[in-house]
Parts: structure tokens; C-alpha cells; sequence
């Protein structure tokens, strides 16, 4: 494989996208419409992209693995979404978003596709808006706005605390005026197993129907991968339970890179976790931290209620470290200072594996009804979950798995390194660098979605309109269909005495303990070894039920955990290769001598693209080199 | 805690379904309900039998996925609560618990718990949509709208699709769910262009597709998850004399 080309456009930052766009070739109206993609994912980045290709006359099929595409797990964003349109005043521009995504990620993205999504963020909110999407207003009736961490600006849109049900239900709308229009059809209860790949192009996918259970063959022009990320690889994490890597990761085998796969932010606010047993953590939304203020007890093991705790003893840590910033640190400084407390001997309630976020103060200044306005459904939710009433005492958060900012190398045209097979939203690496700015997610993906790959895909697409609809008696499609066959089969026959989630849950241990907030060299290489002793015992002791006709939701969930194993590895990998600490990548032996993230530009600033070299074959590290033309590298203070 | 369970199995939806007996024991006032049907699902898989089937995903309230009959409550006993926030501490040591999947024509059982609500989605296909194309939006501030009626389309919008509404109705009508997205449009400028052909649509699909008529019982509003009010189904029958 020859050096990895970003394809990034000549010309000054602030000109490369318009220019891209009056350069790229394109494909007319009546060739659109010979043309087949399909778009794997439901979220902002994929029924964006349904929608938006469906619009221009291409024919999309859309598929995704709940049973509508309502669910996919942008609905679960709740704090907002980020855009440049200064409506305060307050000195944003394109510029200081970019600037601050660039910094926010600790300098490890690439500065030409960092701006290009700080430049599509004000159609983003045009659109949402003009959907109908109920953003929170003013009494004059303009969109109202609210601050987020990591910047000093209020750019972050929002729906009370459901800004993502409600962007993905604008998203769901436009999809489905395009299936009423015949030019999107949906495939929902379907779990792609694996990437067709013809003559080294993307040509098509094998899905399962999660309910007859039949495996079915998809054949396109071009595949685009919008699949989210893979934060569940925790086990416990903030996203939906049956979110895998497994698209991604076949893809991957068949030749996509991935790159950074140990970048994965921790987020700060969760609700810590309760018992053995528990499939999830909840997400308190970082917004909490405009109004709420973090703090552990003054003494170790204070044990007296936190109303019964005076203000001289307790430790607002983060207003104490980073005077600046103070609770709006971003969230791996965040998530950090939290897990230093707590290791130290100050965490509260009855693991000790938890700090507070106060509303007292911002209660008696603002009124309680201010408070509920904002935050409502957040409170309700914590004492649903809890028991435990934030009005009256302080929540108990915990950092949680969350947001992975590595994913599928893509070049400026969102494709990866397989021809014609393109991956958005948060399926891909390219935005967030080492740590990702709060609400620039949901910017990020429905940017993706709606307004960048309808703009690149057609410079792919404008040299396939001769070859007619794809076949899929190729054999090409029948290899797929028979190995993904073959491993639905050896997860039955193995017949042990283990469930899928018992597995599931000792990866995440694994991964938590030694490639979580913090990682160091002895660690990741234990960590190693317990993978290999894990994926073992998986292939000898799984148990599952039942066939691979019909409903077998504990089919579903061991071959997303078998390549969640096999992906745990590269992660760890990674991580090891990476000698710096740089955003939510903390390697212990690399900080200042007051625990900061210690970065090495001279030796790290690259993108790590790793190549599937083979089963039993190490990976190959390849280096995409980051230049920095507009913005200086720093080191990054929130002090 | 000691619980007893009765469960509907069904094995597909050709087949006819039963309750099953399952004693369930040690669980804990911490759990949600779907992390008690968990280690049931553990127990079962370690014994070799098929686990019980239902659909779930995010477990935070917010997806729709999750829903079934709890003791006779679509969602269960506690309101405004999704199955998946549902606290095991509103259970008594000792207690039955009969769990059965949404029963409601246009919801066909397609194995144990789970439900075929693709006629949902069919009914926002319909018409649950304002028709903008990717690019032609006008500026976000050039469309100012009212605080209230923002903030009461907000109200609205939050629906879940999670079909407890019409589970809960004993006509099966869908008025509760259509209302929402028809309100929400409704109380927006944006729209309003289509309102007619919206409401047209959408109520004409619901008829269409098996959705019985609403009496005003008010079962749906009792047991929605998210408290959508009944005040949407009168918004959704003005809009709808209006759209002739
Ligand atoms: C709790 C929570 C709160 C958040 N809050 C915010 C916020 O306030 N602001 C912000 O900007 N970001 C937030 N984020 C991040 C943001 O929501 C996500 O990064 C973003 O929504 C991802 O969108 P997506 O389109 O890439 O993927 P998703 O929305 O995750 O969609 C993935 C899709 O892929 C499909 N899929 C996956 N695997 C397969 C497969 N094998 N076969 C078939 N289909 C498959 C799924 O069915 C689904 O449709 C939050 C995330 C979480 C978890
Ligand atoms: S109206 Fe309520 S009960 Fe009905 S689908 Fe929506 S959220 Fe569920
Ligand atoms: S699992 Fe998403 S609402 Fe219950």
C-alpha cells in the first residue's frame, strides 16, 4: 500500500472547501438515477446522507438494526449542538470553531477537514430549523444559545435536554419524505456482516434479518459506512447496548483502515454505576456543568451527607486547578481530575467511586423554576434512575465510556482506503483529533451527512456510470455470503457453558482497567495477553442458544462481541504505539509534574492508520504526518 | 427479592403463544426491569434454553425500543417511566409479575415480547414531514417563532414511537402518537405550508392500516411514557375539519 493521500484541496484553509466544490466532478441528473448507495446507518450522518442522496435522484437503500430508524442512538445526544453563527455576539466565527476543535483535540486532527465542519455547522442549524426541529428560544423569538465545555463562547444550539432526539427526528423526517418518494428504501432489523468487496472497489454488503434470520445479499455503486462508534467495547458506556464495531470492523478486514482506535473520550458525567448487574450508564449531559458545581470533600472518607458538609470542607477541585476554565474544562481534563479524587481516597457514596455536581448555589441565585427549565428532564431522569431528588441534594457522577473519536480512516472525501466504500459521522476518525468538544458531534455527523458526502461521493461516482446495476450472483457476493455464513455457524457449534454477555462484560473490565482514562506501558501489555487468554476461552466456552433462522438476539450479540475482541487488541495496540499523552490518550509516564497531558509533537503529531495485515498477522502501522499551517501548536491550558 | 414471572412466549408469529412460569431469585431493588430480564436470559442460555425475546436499546428512555405489558400496565406500574427505567424497587419480594408484548392489531407479535410497529413508521411516511430540500433551508433566524408555541411543539415533539399508547387504548387507536407529530408541525410557521396535506395523510394512513377510532377514554395519555396530552388529539381533529 502506497503512502495514504488525504486528498486535502491546494489553496488557503478558508478557501479549500468552496474551491473542492466548484472543482469536483459531477454526475447528471439522469445518471443519478442508475446509480446505486447504499448507506449502512440511521443516525444524523446516515439518514442525513439517505436523505440528502435520495434528494439529488441517486437510488439509496438505507439499513440499520433497530426495528425503525427512529432509534439509532443519536437520539440519545442530549446537551446540543454547536454552530458558528456569533447570534451572541460574543466573537464566534468559523475560525474560533475550528480553532477550538483543533485545540480541544489536542492538535492530532486534520486541520482541512477540522474547518470544513466548522463551516457547514451554520447550514446544519438553516436546515434542522427549517425542518422543524423545536430549537429552545428566545422571548423574541430567535434560537436561543448555551455555553458547552472547552470554549469560551455560547455557540451550542439546543432542545431542552434532548437536542439529539430531536435533530434525529428532523433527520427521520426528511428520510421518510424520500421513502414516500420511492428514492430511499429502508431496510430496518438488519445487521450487515460483512463488505463486499469487487475488483478492490465497494460494490455491496451481506445483512442478516434480524428476524427471519436470512442472509441477504446488497449490491451498490458505492457503500458509505455511518455506523457510530464502538464505546460499548467498555462494556458499560453511555451508548445504546447493541452499538458494536462490527461494520467497521469487517470493513476494516477487507481492507479500511482504522485509525486511532484508542482515542475514546471518557465522559465525566454519568451516573455512577449502581450494581453487578447493571447493562448501562446513564449520561448526565455536560450542559449541567454551566450551572452545576463539581466537588469532593475537603478530608478523605468524609461520610456525612453532602447537604451536611460545610462549604470550608469541601474541594471545588476544578475551580481550584483550572481557575480559568473552572467547571467547563473539557472533558478529559475533566474525567481525570475526577478519577485522581477518587483514587486518592476522596470519592463519595458507597463505592467512593464518585463526585459531586452541585446545583445548590446556581438554585438560589437563579430560582428553581430557571433550573428546571434548563435541566428538567435531566433531574427527573437522575431521581428515576436514583431514587435521589438533584433539587434537593447534590447528583453523584462518575466518568463514563462514551465517544470514540478514532474510527475508519477517511481521506477529505470522507472515503476510506477502499475505493468507493466512504464512512461518516462517528464511524470515522476525522474531526475530533484526541478528544472531542462537547455538541460538535451532532454538528459533525449531520455535516457529514447532509452537506459533505453528497458533495464528494459524486467525484467516485462520476466514473462509474457506465457500469450498470451490480450483480449479486458475482462470486464475489457468494464468498461473503458463505464465510459470514460459516462464522453465524461456529458461534453456534461451539455449545460451552458462557453467554455472549458474560464475555462482554470481562472485555470491558479488561479495557477499563488497563486502556481507560489512564493507560501505561505494564498495563497495556498484561492487557494484551488477558485479550488473547479471553478471545480463547470465547472460541471454546460461548454458549448460544437456538439457529440462525428466526429471532436470535443472542447470535446478535456473540458476533458483535467476537469482533469486539479482536478489535480490543488493536486498541490496546495503538495505545501502546503512541509514547505521549495527548487529549483523552493519558499515558501515566508522559505528563508535567503537575499531572498534565504530557504531548510529543516531534514524534506523535500523526494520525495512526493501521492496516489488517491477516488472521494471527500484526498489524501494520501506517502514519498519516498532520500539518499544521493556520493554527501553532501549543501546549493546551485550561488553567 | 423472590419474584415469580409469567411470560409470554411465542415462538414466531405464525405460531400460538403461552405463559411460561419462571421463579426469579435474588434480585435486586437496583435493577431496572430489563437488567432482572437479563440475568432470567443468563439463567436460561446456561441451561441451554432459548432466552426471552424483547427489543431494548439504548435503556435510557429515549429510544422507543423497549415496551411491553407489566402486570397489565403498558410500561409498567409507575408513570411516565419507559420499561427500561422501570426501578425493580416498586417490586414486592414475593410478588407475580405477568409480562406480555403490546396486543393491538396493527402490532403483530413477532416473537415473545417483541412487536412489528412498522406501521409507524408507514403513518410518518405518510405525511410526518416538511418538505425541504438539503441546502435550500433559509437562514435559521429568518423564521422567528413564539417562545410558547415553541415551547408547546417542543411538548409534543418528544414522542418516543413507542407504541404504549395504543397498547394501552381499548380501540388500539394510534390518535395519541399521530397528534404529536401533527401538533408539533402545527404550532411551527415552517409548518404550516403542508399542514392539510399532512394531516390528510397521516390520519388516512392510520385508518388504513388497522388503528381503531379514538373514544376520548384517555388511556393513551395515562400511560404514555413521555405525558403526551390529549390536548394533541383535539389539536389533530381541528387540523383535521380544517384540511376539507
Ligand atoms: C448519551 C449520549 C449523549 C450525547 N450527547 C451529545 C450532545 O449533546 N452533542 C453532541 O454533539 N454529541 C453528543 N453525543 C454524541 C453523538 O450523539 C453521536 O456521536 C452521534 O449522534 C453519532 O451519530 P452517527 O450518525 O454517527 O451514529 P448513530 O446515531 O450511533 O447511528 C448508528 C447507526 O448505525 C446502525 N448500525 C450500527 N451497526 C450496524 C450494523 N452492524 N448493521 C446495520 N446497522 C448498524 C444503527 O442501527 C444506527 O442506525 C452523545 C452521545 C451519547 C451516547
Ligand atoms: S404518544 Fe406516548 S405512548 Fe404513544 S408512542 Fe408516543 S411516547 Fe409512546
Ligand atoms: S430501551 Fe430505549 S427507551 Fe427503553
Amino acid at each position: 500500500m502506497a503512502a495514504l493521500d488525504s486528498k486535502i484541496p491546494e489553496g488557503p484553509l478558508a478557501q479549500k472547501w468552496t474551491k473542492y466544490k466548484a472543482s469536483v466532478k459531477q454526475v447528471n441528473p439522469a445518471n443519478k438515477k442508475k446509480l446505486d448507495i447504499i448507506v449502512v446507518g440511521t443516525g444524523l450522518s446516515g439518514a442525513g446522507a439517505a436523505s440528502a442522496l435520495g434528494e439529488l435522484g441517486y437510488n439509496v437503500k438505507n439499513f440499520c438494526y433497530q426495528d425503525s430508524p427512529r432509534r439509532a442512538h443519536s437520539v440519545a445526544a442530549q446537551g446540543g449542538i454547536n454552530a458558528a453563527k456569533n447570534y451572541q455576539n460574543d466573537g464566534d466565527s468559523v475560525y474560533r470553531l475550528f480553532y477550538d476543535m483543533i485545540k480541544g483535540g489536542d492538535y492530532r486532527a486534520r486541520e482541512a477537514n477540522v474547518y470544513r465542519a466548522a463551516e457547514v455547522s451554520n447550514q446544519v442549524i438553516d436546515h434542522f430549523t427549517a425542518l422543524g426541529v423545536p430549537f429552545a428560544r428566545d422571548y423574541g423569538g430567535t434560537l436561543d444559545t448555551r455555553s458547552f465545555g472547552g470554549v469560551q463562547v455560547s455557540r451550542t444550539f439546543y432542545a431542552r435536554g434532548q437536542t439529539g432526539q430531536q435533530c434525529l427526528l428532523g433527520c427521520y423526517s426528511s428520510l421518510n419524505r424520500q421513502i414516500k418518494k420511492g428514492n430511499v428504501v429502508m431496510y430496518p432489523r438488519r445487521e450487515m456482516l460483512d463488505l463486499v468487496v469487487i475488483d478492490g472497489k465497494a460494490r455491496g454488503i451481506i445483512t442478516r434479518n434480524l428476524i427471519t434470520g436470512e442472509i441477504e445479499r446488497h449490491s451498490a455503486h458505492a457503500v458509505v459506512l455511518a455506523t457510530g462508534g464502538y464505546g460499548t467495547i467498555y462494556y458499560l458506556s453511555t451508548l445504546a447496548v447493541n452499538s458494536n464495531a462490527s461494520a467497521a470492523w469487517k470493513a476494516h478486514k477487507k481492507g479500511a483502515f482504522f485509525a486511532n482506535p484508542s482515542f475514546i473520550q471518557i465522559h465525566p458525567t454519568c451516573v455512577p454505576q449502581l450494581n453487578h448487574f447493571q447493562s448501562k450508564l446513564t449520561l448526565m449531559s455536560e450542559s449541567l456543568r454551566n450551572d452545576g458545581r463539581i466537588w469532593v470533600p475537603k478530608e478523605k472518607n468524609d461520610k456525612r451527607p453532602a447537604n451536611s458538609i460545610p462549604e470550608e470542607d469541601r474541594d471545588y477541585y476544578l475551580e481550584r486547578r483550572y481557575p480559568a476554565f473552572g467547571n467547563l474544562v473539557p472533558r478529559d481534563v475533566a474525567s481525570r481530575a475526577a478519577k485522581e479524587r477518587c483514587d486518592a481516597g476522596y470519592g463519595v457514596g458507597k463505592t467512593g467511586l464518585a463526585v459531586y455536581l452541585d446545583f445548590r448555589d446556581a438554585i438560589r441565585k437563579q430560582g428553581k423554576k430557571a433550573i428546571e427549565n434548563k435541566y428538567g428532564n435531566l433531574f427527573e431522569m437522575y431521581k428515576t434512575i436514583t431514587g435521589s431528588d438533584p433539587y434537593e441534594e447534590p447528583m453523584m457522577i462518575y466518568p463514563a465510556g462514551h465517544y470514540t473519536m478514532g474510527g475508519l480512516w477517511v481521506d477529505y472525501e470522507l472515503m476510506t482506503t477502499i475505493p468507493g466504500l466512504y464512512a461518516i459521522g462517528e464511524a470515522n476518525f476525522s474531526d475530533h483529533g484526541a478528544n472531542r468538544l462537547g455538541a460538535s458531534s451532532l454538528m459533525q455527523a449531520a455535516g457529514d451527512g447532509y452537506f459533505v458526502l453528497p458533495n464528494t461521493i459524486c467525484n467516485y461516482l462520476a466514473d462509474e456510470i457506465r457500469l450498470p446495476k451490480i450483480s449479486t450472483d458475482l462470486p464475489e457476493f457468494a464468498d461473503a455470503e458463505k464465510s459470514a455464513v460459516e462464522r453465524l455457524k461456529s458461534l453456534l457449534s461451539i455449545n460451552g457453558k458462557q453467554t455472549a454477555s458474560s464475555f462482554h462484560k470481562r472485555l470491558g473490565k479488561i479495557m477499563w482497567d488497563y486502556c481507560g482514562m489512564t493507560r501505561n506501558e505494564e498495563g497495556l501489555k498484561k492487557a494484551l495477553v488477558l485479550l488473547e487468554e479471553l478471545r480463547k476461552e470465547f472460541w471454546s466456552d460461548l454458549k448460544v442458544p437456538g439457529k440462525i433462522n428466526g429471532v436470535n438476539q443472542e447470535l446478535e450479540k456473540a458476533g458483535r462481541v467476537a469482533d469486539y475482541l479482536e478489535l480490543a487488541s488493536l486498541l490496546v495496540t495503538d495505545a501502546l504505539d503512541r509514547r505521549e499523552s495527548c487529549g483523552a490518550h493519558f499515558r501515566e509516564e508522559f505528563q508535567t509534574p503537575d499531572g498534565e497531558a504530557l504531548r510529543n509533537d516531534s514524534g506523535y503529531a500523526y494520525v495512526a492508520a493501521w492496516e489488517y495485515a491477516g488472521e494471527g498477522k500484526s498489524h501494520i502501522l501506517h502514519k498519516e504526518h498532520l500539518k499544521f499551517e493556520e493554527v501553532e501548536l501549543k501546549v493546551r491550558s485550561y488553567k | 427479592m423472590d419474584l415469580r414471572l409469567k411470560i409470554w412466549r411465542q415462538k414466531d408469529a405464525s405460531s400460538q403463544g403461552s405463559f411460561e412460569t419462571y421463579p426469579m431469585e435474588d434480585v435486586s431493588p437496583e435493577m431496572s426491569f430489563l437488567e432482572m430480564l437479563d440475568a432470567l436470559n443468563k439463567k436460561l442460555v446456561e441451561q441451554g434454553k432459548e432466552p426471552v425475546a424483547f427489543d431494548h436499546d439504548c435503556r435510557e428512555g429515549i429510544c422507543g425500543s423497549c415496551g411491553m405489558y407489566i402486570n397489565g400496565h403498558p410500561h409498567g406500574p409507575v408513570p411516565a417511566v419507559t420499561t427500561c427505567l422501570l426501578s425493580m424497587r416498586y417490586f414486592r419480594d414475593g410478588e407475580t409479575i405477568w409480562i406480555e408484548p403490546w396486543r393491538a392489531r396493527a402490532f403483530p407479535v413477532i416473537r415473545d415480547l417483541i412487536v412489528d410497529r412498522s406501521a409507524f413508521d408507514k403513518i410518518q411516511t405518510a405525511g410526518g414531514f416538511i418538505s425541504v430540500n438539503t441546502g435550500g433551508a433559509p437562514e435559521a433566524n429568518s423564521i422567528p417563532v413564539p417562545k410558547k408555541d415553541s415551547d408547546n411543539a417542543f411538548d409534543a415533539s418528544i414522542c418516543i414511537g413507542c407504541g404504549a399508547c395504543v397498547a394501552a387504548c381499548k380501540n388500539s387507536s394510534a390518535m395519541l402518537f399521530v397528534s404529536a407529530k401533527i401538533s408539533q408541525f402545527a404550532l411551527l410557521p415552517q409548518g404550516r405550508i403542508e399542514a392539510k396535506e399532512r394531516v390528510r395523510a397521516m390520519v388516512e394512513k392510520m385508518d388504513e392500516l388497522g388503528f381503531g377510532s379514538c373514544s376520548n377514554t384517555g388511556a393513551c395519555e395515562a400511560e404514555c411514557p413521555k405525558q403526551i396530552r390529549l390536548t394533541n388529539i383535539a389539536r389533530l381533529n381541528r387540523e383535521y375539519y380544517k384540511a376539507f
